[in-house]
């Protein structure tokens, strides 16, 4: 019995009244988890019951309590009739699971009705007891920690990034079953809510099994989504890179959680190998090559992990290799051979990273994306699906068509996908791909399956099978300077994937760069910047005809390209526009309706200092005789040089004078007029580089040849900049910005737009959408005009199409407020402050192996034979696993990273023997129970709920992260029969929200924390039908709960304690609440 | 083009002053637009009218969503839905029980029932305020009535606590409370020149000294009619009252009483004549209304009559203010020197209110 789970149900208040006579409610509560249910008594007239149960205890398998949430209903006791519901409370305990995050979840709970929402609140507390458990063969994977920030988050250090993991799992969707045409409303919506909480504790589980089996600790960056198939099921799928983290501010709390494996097996005994420095040779690459002749991930899914593909491809070697610039020299090229062995043993090289420790990106290449369009056809009759299960089958459209099980389907899908992207980083030149991320739009049987990434070359000191000595690696980072090193091009100059205009780089002088960097990664906190950076939208519609199955989705193929050329182009003019020349934070997305298409692409345009100066736009008539339309062109032209001189201005681009070229005339010699852009067309059926050519010119030309094109420059110059003392961005940080204050708001905004269905073109689709989204943009910053000066990070929109005629776009974002005074700094300073923060993060990295050299090795309690025999014998149930790692063992260079290694972790052992002292400390007053205990304070009339923060990024101003308290995943569905009642569609929608975030606020609060990081609303799926006086909503979110202590405090306390290391985030934590 | 759908929802709710003002004042959506347009908002910011009628309804959303905890402001502070600064909530319930001037006069001493709640009609068209501002502030003065009506303890305390409202705020709303449980008239057109400063000020004085609280001998019998202690007058007290009819019954007590007061301000009032001429007309007039308040009817028409029996023959023969307090002060005083009258201390309790109360009402 691995775990025992219990439950206290305190108290509740504010219930709603369920008996009209008495105006007041005799409830009591269900506590259900798995099969068995307890209850407590029923608390007799009173809308404020104290029930004071006892400890309910469930004894569960840990991977029931990983899997299953906790389930608690308020109902009202009838004593003739049956029992009224009030509302429920799902609590999601795998928090409780690993030692680092809560130890108890306690406090007051939204009581949630799927019908009438929010209805009064309940008290209660739970506690898990863990026990250990030894068995390997075991299906739970308690421990892993899961983050959804996507950079190492902030109080960890990132010991060994593994890679790529995935995970899909399929069910059908109860909103579709036969057995919905009888049961209510209610009951189909917590079956529901029910099962895809299941799912993701299933895939969450699932996730954490592949993580210990690449022996990491951690998944950073863990996305997870629902796909709505309708009749043809519900997919939820998972991506997140794994890690292996270590606490950085309290070593002592790097405990090995409840029963993971993964450190004693990380501990194999080289330690006979004596001195790992002497070694200068590179490792031995053809041995490597000759491991990824299979892909060992494969091996990593033991049992039932559906997600693994037999797709086999023999990766193209050497692609780079050989041909590295002239000043990088033997070093680059080994690198990246290095790099390359190191990445091309994994499956899927990706990381669902968008910011690194510094030092790890080395190159940049590009934007990689991949869309494939499906087809969800059915083939059974829905009458029997709930009878005849799994056995569906599922007809791909493009290739091989074949039957099988779903989730193999769905695996095939994505591995495709992925394989694809993979080439694409392969044709850039580069190893792995970074920022990677996917998703899908569903419109009836028809489903677009998109993936999308930055190709790059990475440093492999962080990668598993890194095999580079410090000397090298050295000697290596010296030679990389600093600021523009990721600008560099990662591919061959002579033998180029595609037209691309380089220059040799503005900063160093030595190293080409191209002439525009598209990215989906955040912004290098090293990277040097010109003025600040802006946000920068393609919009487009593109109709469709209405179709059925297979020439739906073939209509829809056929256009994709050209949307996704179209998107491009918008975006390239935009940037010339802005006077900038790269992109970061790139999120195309392309969403499938009935009859139309919409593109919507984000990003955060920005002045690269190390990339050459953009060039204008030179707009180009076709008839150049005619006089009049001379006349309008260059009246045209005008406005475009005037707007980018404009923007130039505001957003204080004033790049230093380079001999070659003048910054203050953008628009080059007349002879580029001929030069004809638009017939350059290489669209492939699902590729897309971004990175297209646009000439060896520095104009950028925009030929009018017909009304289509004008429309375009027209368009371009509609968007309006936002209002004075307003920035935006969808990147995590605004550069040029860096001195934000404490205040933010994060908040959602939804639209939704009905299309006038008479005669709609492309170009009036094209407006509608346009104004639809500026329109919503300008009523943000009026929204938000208390807050100037103030900048909107992480703008993230999202289309759908919700029906023939309806357009929403729902956007969260974060705004804060920045000091003015400060923000004159220069970028200089910031550069310079950036720099520091690099170096001193780098010191904190060697902090470790030099601590090393003076610890006596053997003062460690190696069990080095007997860890590696248990792991061997773990592994003998799959014999290709096993092969695997001899191969890698057999190998020299590996050597002597694993022994790295166990010495690093041997000095955490050592560290963590050392300071026993602060642990108790610590455990007096952890910071956890000191939030419970003033929490759970009796409510005087002034107390208020304490404030939790919720945001976007992976940071909040100000203050300091001092805990990661677990992963707040959840899923609502609202529905409602009296519409008009509720104030119509909005009404409805402001209240679920509101109600979403209560519920996500309430659960980071119980679990002891302040603020929600990295949060995401993943889906939010409107429905209505004003006719029948009914709608429903399905609301996704998720985010990092933890505890932040304002820098202003910590500075405080710890002058009081300049001693203790430890201390001033205990007290810190306990000032803050 | 329309949009079907348009909200925004902060973590931390949105308040807008100004627009809770137009919602308060109870302004539909287009005009608090059309009143946001005029007062100049379009130019300062550079936003459309579009933007500006989305905004407004957001707020008008939020607002009608929160007006439901504001009846009970406690649940406010308790709430999870909404994210708001206690400084923000304490401004959401300080304006949202604020009342209007010209309304309050119109109901104050009224019975606060659906009788009273169909004039509102009348009184919006009267008063130029909206009838949903109307009904809102009545429900108000309603929902306080009802809960501080039965309770024990001190009533502004009580509706503090219960409605967290501000020290100012309170005690206009135990005013009001005190005024609409006794029903005193203040409708009538010779008290129209009366604000609802003047009342609060008297309901004041009147609660501290002339209720069963003000005496402090509640708590001893806890089961008697001690029940609402702030908010009924002290029946007992008003029994007494009768005692003092012998002031004016007796002759000689008048006598000596006026010659008191006549000697003590020769030579220091500007109407010392019109002063003893009307003496005895105002001690009658004085001492009447004390004797009266036995009855609820004429507790009632306490304002009445006192604005009838000592403000107005002093004002038509236009004592100046200071005049009146040296007359009062020397009025009640005096009494202390009467050795054949033995009331002294019930003296005390009524006219030292009534003092107060009549400084107060003494104006133009």
């Amino acid at each position: 019995m691995p775990g025992k789970l219990k439950v206290k149900i305190v108290a509740g208040r504010h219930l709603p009244v369920m008996d009209r006579a008495s105006d007041l409610t005799d409830a009591f509560v269900e506590v259900k988890f798995g099969n068995t249910t307890f209850k407590t008594d029923v608390y007799l007239k009173s809308l404020n019951p104290q029930w004071n149960s006892e400890w309910f205890k469930f004894e569960v398998d840990d991977e029931d309590l990983q899997d299953e949430p906790l389930q608690i209903t308020v109902l009202d006791h009838d004593t003739y009739s049956a029992n009224d519901a009030i509302g429920k409370v799902y609590i999601d305990i795998d928090p409780l699971l690993y030692s680092e995050a809560a130890t108890v979840i306690s406090g007051w709970f939204p009581i949630y009705d799927t019908i009438h929402g929010i209805r009064g609140e309940i008290n209660v507390i739970v506690k898990v007891d863990l026990f250990n458990d030894l068995n390997r063969f075991r299906q739970s994977s308690c421990g892993v920690k899961f983050f959804c920030t996507t950079s190492i988050p902030k109080c960890y250090r990132a010991v060994i990034i593994h890679g790529f993991v995935e995970e899909l799992v399929v069910n059908e969707d109860p909103e579709y079953q036969w057995i919905d045409r009888i049961r209510t409303p209610r009951a189909s919506n917590e079956a529901r809510q029910r099962l895809i909480s299941l799912m993701s504790g299933e895939l969450q589980r699932k996730i954490g099994l592949k993580v210990l089996e690449m022996r990491g600790n951690a998944v950073v960056g863990y996305l997870q989504c629902f796909d709505l198939e309708g009749e043809s099921g519900l997919v939820v799928r998972a991506i997140g890179t794994a890690c292996t983290l270590d606490k950085l501010s309290s070593p002592a709390a790097f405990l090995p959680a409840c029963n993971s494996p993964s450190k004693e097996m990380k501990e194999i005994p080289f330690n006979e190998d004596p001195n790992p420095n002497t070694h200068s040779s590179g490792p031995s690459t053809p041995l490597k090559n000759q491991t990824y002749s299979f892909s060992p991930s494969k091996s990593y899914s033991r049992q039932s992990s559906s997600s693994d593909t037999d797709l086999s491809l023999t990766p193209k070697t050497g692609m780079g290799s050989g041909s590295a610039g002239k000043e990088g020299g033997p070093f680059k090229a080994l690198l990246r051979q290095q790099t390359q062995s190191a990445l091309e043993q994994r499956e899927f090289p990706f990381f669902t990273l968008t910011a690194f420790p510094p030092g790890f990106l080395v190159h940049v290449g590009g934007v990689v994306s991949a869309r494939s369009v499906k087809l969800l056809d059915r083939i059974h009759n829905p009458a029997f699906v709930g009878i005849m299960g799994n056995t569906r089958s599922y007809k791909l459209l493009d290739w091989n068509s074949f039957n099988s099980d779903e989730p193999e389907t769905r695996d095939a899908w994505w591995a495709e996908i992925r394989q694809e992207i993979k080439s694409h980083a392969k044709a850039l030149g580069c190893h792995a791909v970074v920022g990677y991320s996917e998703s899908t739009s569903i419109c009836e049987e028809v489903c677009i399956l998109s993936a999308s990434g930055t190709a790059a070359v990475l440093n492999p000191r962080f990668l598993q099978d890194g095999t580079l000595e410090g000397c090298l690696e050295q000697r290596l980072e010296e030679n990389l300077p600093v600021g523009c090193g990721f600008c560099h091009i990662p591919y061959d100059e002579l033998n180029m994937p595609f037209p691309a205009h380089l220059t040799y780089c503005y900063n160093c002088r030595k190293q080409k760069v191209p002439d525009v960097l598209f990215t989906t990664i955040d912004l290098p906190t090293d990277a040097t910047v010109v003025g600040k950076g802006c946000l920068i939208q393609a919009r487009l519609c593109r109709l469709k005809k209405k179709a059925q199955a297979e020439a739906n989705a073939t209509a829809i193929s056929n256009l994709l390209p050209f949307m996704e050329y179209e998107v491009h182009t918008q975006l390239m003019n935009k940037l010339k526009l802005k006077g900038m020349n790269a992109l970061f934070g790139l999120r195309i997305q392309i969403t499938v309706g009935e009859n139309m298409l919409m593109g919507l692409a984000s990003a955060t345009g920005v002045y690269l200092a190390a990339l050459p100066t953009p060039g204008g736009i030179q707009i180009a008539g076709k008839t150049p005789n005619d006089g009049s339309y001379e006349q309008h062109i260059s009246h045209m032209q005008k406005k475009i040089n005037d707007t980018i001189a404009k923007n130039k201005e505001l957003y204080e681009i004033n790049p230093p004078e380079t001999s070659e070229e003048l910054i203050g005339s953008p628009i080059p010699e007349p002879r580029q007029h001929s030069r004809l852009l638009r017939s350059q067309s290489e669209s492939s059926d699902e590729v897309t580089e971004l990175d297209l050519s646009h000439g060896k010119k520095d104009a950028f030309v925009l030929e009018i040849d017909d009304t289509d094109a004008l429309e375009d420059v027209h368009s371009l110059l509609t968007d309006v900049p936002p209002p004075p003392g307003f920035y935006s961005c969808n990147t995590e940080i605004m550069p040029g910005i860096n001195n934000w204050t404490s205040e933010i708001q994060m908040f959602t905004s939804v639209r939704v737009t009905r299309l006038s269905s008479l005669n709609l073109t492309n170009q009036a689709l094209n407006k509608n959408f346009n104004d639809l989204c500026e329109n919503l943009l300008k009523s943000l910053y009026f929204k938000l005009r208390s807050m100037i000066p103030c900048c909107l990070c992480h703008v993230n929109f999202t289309v759908s199409l919700p029906e023939d005629e309806l357009i929403q776009v729902t956007v969260t974002a974060v705004a804060i407020t920045f000091d003015k005074n400060q923000a004159l700094q220069t970028t200089k300073t910031h550069v310079e402050k950036s720099l520091q923060r690099a170096s001193t993060d780098n010191e904190e990295l060697l902090q470790f192996p030099l601590e090393l050299c003076s610890d006596s090795i053997p003062s460690h309690p190696f069990p080095p034979a007997k860890e590696h025999l248990e792991s061997a014998s773990s592994n003998s149930g799959i014999p290709a696993a096993q092969r695997a790692t001899s191969v890698d063992y057999s190998s020299f260079a590996d050597r002597c990273s694993s022994w790295i290694e166990l010495i690093k972790l041997k000095a955490q052992t050592i560290r963590r023997g050392s300071i026993k002292t602060t642990v108790t400390v610590e455990k007096a007053s952890p910071m956890g129970e000191g939030n419970f205990r003033n929490r759970s304070a009796p409510p005087c009339a002034n107390s208020t709920v304490g404030v939790v923060k919720m945001t976007p990024l992976s940071f909040i101003p100000g203050a300091k992260i001092t805990k990661y308290l677990g992963i707040i995943n959840m899923f609502f569905i609202r529905e409602t029969t009296s519409l008009r009642e509720e104030g119509g569609v909005s009404g409805f929608l402001h209240a679920f929200i509101a109600e979403v975030f209560a519920m996500v606020r309430a659960h980071v609060a119980a679990l002891g924390g302040n603020a929600v990081v990295s949060y995401i609303m993943k889906q939010c799926v409107f429905m209505e039908n004003p006719n029948k006086n009914q709608a429903q909503c399905l609301i996704n979110v998720s985010g990092d709960a933890v505890v932040f202590v304002r820098e202003s405090d910590l500075e405080v306390v710890s002058t009081q304690h300049p001693t203790a290391n430890c201390q001033p985030l205990c007290a810190g934590g306990e000032v803050t609440t | 083009m329309t949009s079907e759908l348009d909200i925004f929802v902060g973590n931390t709710t949105l308040i807008d002053e100004d627009v809770y003002r137009l919602w308060l004042d109870g302004y539909s959506v287009s005009d608090a637009v059309a009143l946001r347009v005029r007062s100049g908002i379009l130019e300062q910011t550079g936003a459309t009218a579009a933007v500006l009628q989305s905004d407004t309804m957001d707020h008008y959303r939020t607002f009608h969503m929160l007006e439901r905890l504001l009846h009970a402001p406690p649940k406010l502070l308790h709430q999870l839905i909404f994210q708001i600064p206690p400084s923000r909530q304490a401004l959401l319930i300080e304006r949202y029980y604020a009342f209007d001037e010209a309304f309050v006069r119109e109901v104050l001493g009224k019975k606060l029932s659906k009788g009273t709640k169909k004039d509102l009609d009348d009184i919006s068209t009267k008063t130029g305020i909206t009838l949903k501002s109307c009904r809102r502030q009545f429900d108000n003065f309603k929902r306080v009535f009802k809960v501080v009506e039965e309770m024990r303890g001190s009533l502004v305390d009580n509706i503090q606590q219960h409605f967290l409202l501000s020290d100012r705020l309170s005690r206009d709303y135990a005013a009001i409370v005190f005024f609409a449980n006794n029903r005193f008239e203040t409708g009538k057109k010779k008290l129209q020149y009366l604000s609802f400063g003047d009342f609060a000020f008297c309901a004041e004085l009147m609660i501290q000294n002339w209720t069963l609280g003000a005496v402090g001998e509640a708590p001893t019998d806890p089961d008697s009619q001690v029940d609402d202690m702030d908010v009924d007058l002290d029946k007992e007290f008003l029994q007494d009252l009768k005692e003092l009819k012998v002031l004016v019954a007796d002759k000689d007590l008048l006598d000596l009483h006026k010659s008191l007061v006549c000697t003590t301000l020769r030579g220091k009032l500007t109407v010392f004549s019109e002063m003893e001429a009307n003496f005895k007309n105002l001690s009658r007039g004085l001492v009447n209304v004390a004797a009266k308040l036995t009855h609820n009817k004429d507790v009632r028409d306490l304002f009445v009559d006192l604005v009838e029996k000592f403000v107005e023959p002093c004002r038509s023969d236009h004592w100046p203010l200071a005049d009146v307090r040296l007359f009062l002060n020397q009025y009640s005083a005096s009494v202390h020197s009467l050795d054949g009258f033995r009331h002294q201390a019930l003296w005390d309790r009524y006219m030292g209110t009534l003092r107060g109360c009549l400084l107060r009402l003494y104006h133009d």
